[in-house]
């Protein structure tokens, strides 16, 4: 029978099968880290139990951690306690920890493809929603609660059924200024924050193919956006390209044999979805978030529209009065106070590339305050080393150490409450990047020209 | 876990849509290491203003309404996987979610830790409003083993759809990780039959 690339991947993970078709589902790689495990751990020890497979489960130090001074101890007590209590987890069960001042520390899905711990074809969790980004190189991955990372660690295992598959096809050439960030947050707005919830999508098209690894990790980080448990993309000549090489990648032989087995994986031509969608490329411009959940985006010159759904009026006020916006106005020209770029979605090396070709040479506006959030410490070493963080300071913005950092407000880097943030982030819920603080998410290059001019601009027309 | 069979019980009415685990519990306060004592936060920056003083006009500051019973708009839970937003919502004193449409993750977190959630049609949850909003004393009742969801001194009743699985669990109080411990030989078999062609980690 014709299989999609998350069938097979499915079917060569599934130990056993239970009671209403619930399967057993091996786990190849498991992501922690400080803010999700330690209830996990806590249940290791209630019950006495060992880590089933230690060399299986790799550990970060990234939510709850500064982005200043990393190399003096963490100055807030709860955050040193939680940090602490994972290096001590790791000692204690043996786990690898990339943590505060490892050379490879940073945000677990940036962390993982760069180490080249994240392969086609596996099975990989984390106790983190934004967990779909790996599904980028062809991966089953998705974002797991506390309970879950518990079973994870004691048998390598979950019990998932399995869910439906939808499959998003974006064809053509995108416009200039248009970048990947632009595309998820379009097919978002297109499809609400709710309309991928049960299913697993893939995402493929012309479009999809001509994007950089990256660019196609910024699409599947975003899937949980919509709801969708996680996204994936087939492995092809970029993929392996990218893996080759690797730190933990497969070498020589090994290497040859694993591109051979993933050269298997895409989507046969007649394998079905149960719901397929596609999208122009040409119909997508730069996109704004207005609203409070990223589903509530447009493209940069549309107007906040009325609600499609009249019943939702009330949940679509409130998320307007909230961002102190109403419904026909146009975000263009808008006066930002806050540009956060960095984060899961947007904060690569691409990104920080883009960013930095575009702010060189030119100044944020005087009541901006910009932040520049490198997503691991390789990537910070190489900006450092291409003396992108000297453009950076020179244009005014404030480049900082690897973290989740403004993206989910957890550590100090919080936005004031009523000021509006420009962020590269993937969620802009009520209150996510600090209370009362108004978020609008866009692509690098839309944050990157929105702290240049104050205002938000289009960069297509840039 | 503790088992779930029959609720009966008033419920808390809180008609919002696209309710985001952030809502339910803000990041900043995620710094704990147990699982205890983040009810006190639950709804955090719905329920009480910066300063620590309450929001007279959010629902859980209402004394007219009460239960263990949650009903929500839907689509609830959507947003960040943290399971703290289960155990807040639990150690507040809910047992049970209602609403036309769960995340998935938090679906799943749910169930992990005895909250049932339980999905109804967008009508049926209408009903349960306009029960509510008419007398708050109205109660709900949730039978597990029939799957049915009940509004009390009337007719109105929907059937529920639920994992099999997961239903023998909370009847049972059993947790996943028992089941998989069982496993572990299987999973052992497993492992030696589909040896992963590349390099382990270390």
């Amino acid at each position: 029978m014709a299989k999609t690339l998350f069938d097979k991947i499915w079917d060569n993970h599934v130990v056993n099968t239970v009671e209403g078709g619930t399967a057993v589902l091996y786990i190849d790689r498991h992501f922690i880290h400080e803010v999700t495990s330690p209830q996990a751990f806590d249940g290791l020890a209630s019950r006495n139990i060992p880590v089933f497979r230690t060399a299986q489960t790799i550990a970060t130090a990234d939510h709850n951690v500064p982005t200043q001074n990393q190399h003096l101890p963490i100055s807030e007590p709860l955050s040193k306690f939680q940090v602490d209590k994972l290096i001590e987890n790791c000692n204690k069960y043996g786990v690898s920890l990339y943590g505060l001042g490892h050379p490879y520390q940073g945000i677990v899905h940036v962390i993982g493809p760069e180490l080249g711990i994240t392969q086609p074809g596996m099975t990989i969790v984390c106790g983190d929603s934004h967990t779909s980004t790996h599904g980028a190189f062809g991966c089953i991955a998705f974002g797991i609660g506390t309970s879950q990372v518990e079973q994870v660690l004691a048998s390598q295992c979950l019990l998932q059924l399995k869910p439906k598959q939808m499959r998003i096809n974006v064809e053509g050439t995108l416009h200039q200024g248009v970048t990947a960030k632009d595309v998820i947050l379009y097919i978002i707005s297109k499809l609400t924050t709710s309309g991928g919830t049960g299913y697993f999508v893939e995402y493929a098209g012309s479009t999809i193919r001509n994007l950089s690894m990256e660019g196609r990790m910024t699409i599947c980080n975003m899937s949980i956006e919509m709801g969708a448990k996680g996204g994936l993309i087939a492995p092809d000549e970029k993929t392996f390209d990218y893996v080759n090489g690797k730190k933990y990648a497969p070498k020589d032989a090994a290497f040859d044999q694993a591109v051979s087995y993933w050269k298997t994986l895409p989507t046969d031509e007649d394998a079905s979805f149960d719901v397929e969608f596609t999208f122009q490329a040409s119909d997508i411009m730069p996109m704004v978030t207005y609203g409070t959940n990223p589903g509530m985006g447009m493209g940069v010159r549309q107007s906040i529209p009325e609600p499609i759904d009249p019943a939702n009026r009330n949940s679509f006020d409130k998320s307007l009065s909230y961002m102190g916006l109403h419904a026909g106005e146009s975000l263009l020209g808008k006066e930002i106070q806050h540009v956060f770029i960095g984060s899961c979605t947007n904060s690569r090396m691409e990104d920080l590339r883009l960013v930095a070709d575009y702010v060189k040479g030119k100044q944020k506006a005087p009541h901006v305050k910009a932040m520049i959030v490198p997503g691991s410490k390789q990537v910070e070493a190489q900006v450092i080393s291409e003396g992108l963080d000297l453009v950076f300071k020179e244009a005014g913005f404030d480049f900082r150490e690897p973290g989740c950092s403004a993206c989910l407000g957890m550590n100090e880097d919080k936005i004031p409450a009523n000021e509006y943030c420009v962020s590269t982030s993937n969620r802009n819920f009520e209150g996510r990047q600090g209370p009362g603080a108004r978020t609008i998410l866009t692509s690098p290059l839309m944050a990157a020209a929105a702290a240049i001019n104050g205002k938000i601009i289009d960069v297509s027309l840039d | 876990m503790e088992k779930f069979t029959l609720l009966k019980s008033t419920a808390v009415p809180l008609p919002i849509e696209d309710i985001d685990t952030d809502q339910i519990i803000p990041a900043r306060f995620l710094k704990a290491t147990t699982r205890e004592g983040f009810g006190d936060n639950l709804f955090r920056d719905w329920r009480y203003h910066p300063d620590g003083s309450q929001k007279s006009d959010f629902i859980l500051n209402n004394p007219i309404y009460k239960g263990a019973i949650l009903v929500a708009g839907r689509n609830f839970g959507c947003g960040s996987s943290r399971e703290h937003a289960a155990w807040a919502i639990a150690d507040y004193g809910f047992k049970a979610v209602v609403s036309s449409f769960f995340a998935d993750i938090f679906k799943g977190n749910a169930l992990n830790n005895g909250l049932l959630p339980v999905t109804v049609s967008d009508g049926f949850l209408n009903k349960i409003f306009e029960a509510i909003e008419n007398n708050p004393n109205a109660g709900l009742e949730i039978n597990l083993e029939k799957q049915s969801i009940s509004i009390s001194n009337s007719s109105e009743v929907e059937y529920f759809e639920m994992d099999p699985y997961k239903k023998i669990c909370l009847l049972n109080g059993y947790d996943d990780i028992d089941f998989l411990l069982s496993q572990k030989e299987i999973i052992s078999t497993f492992e030696e039959n589909n040896r992963y062609p590349f390099n382990p980690i270390k």
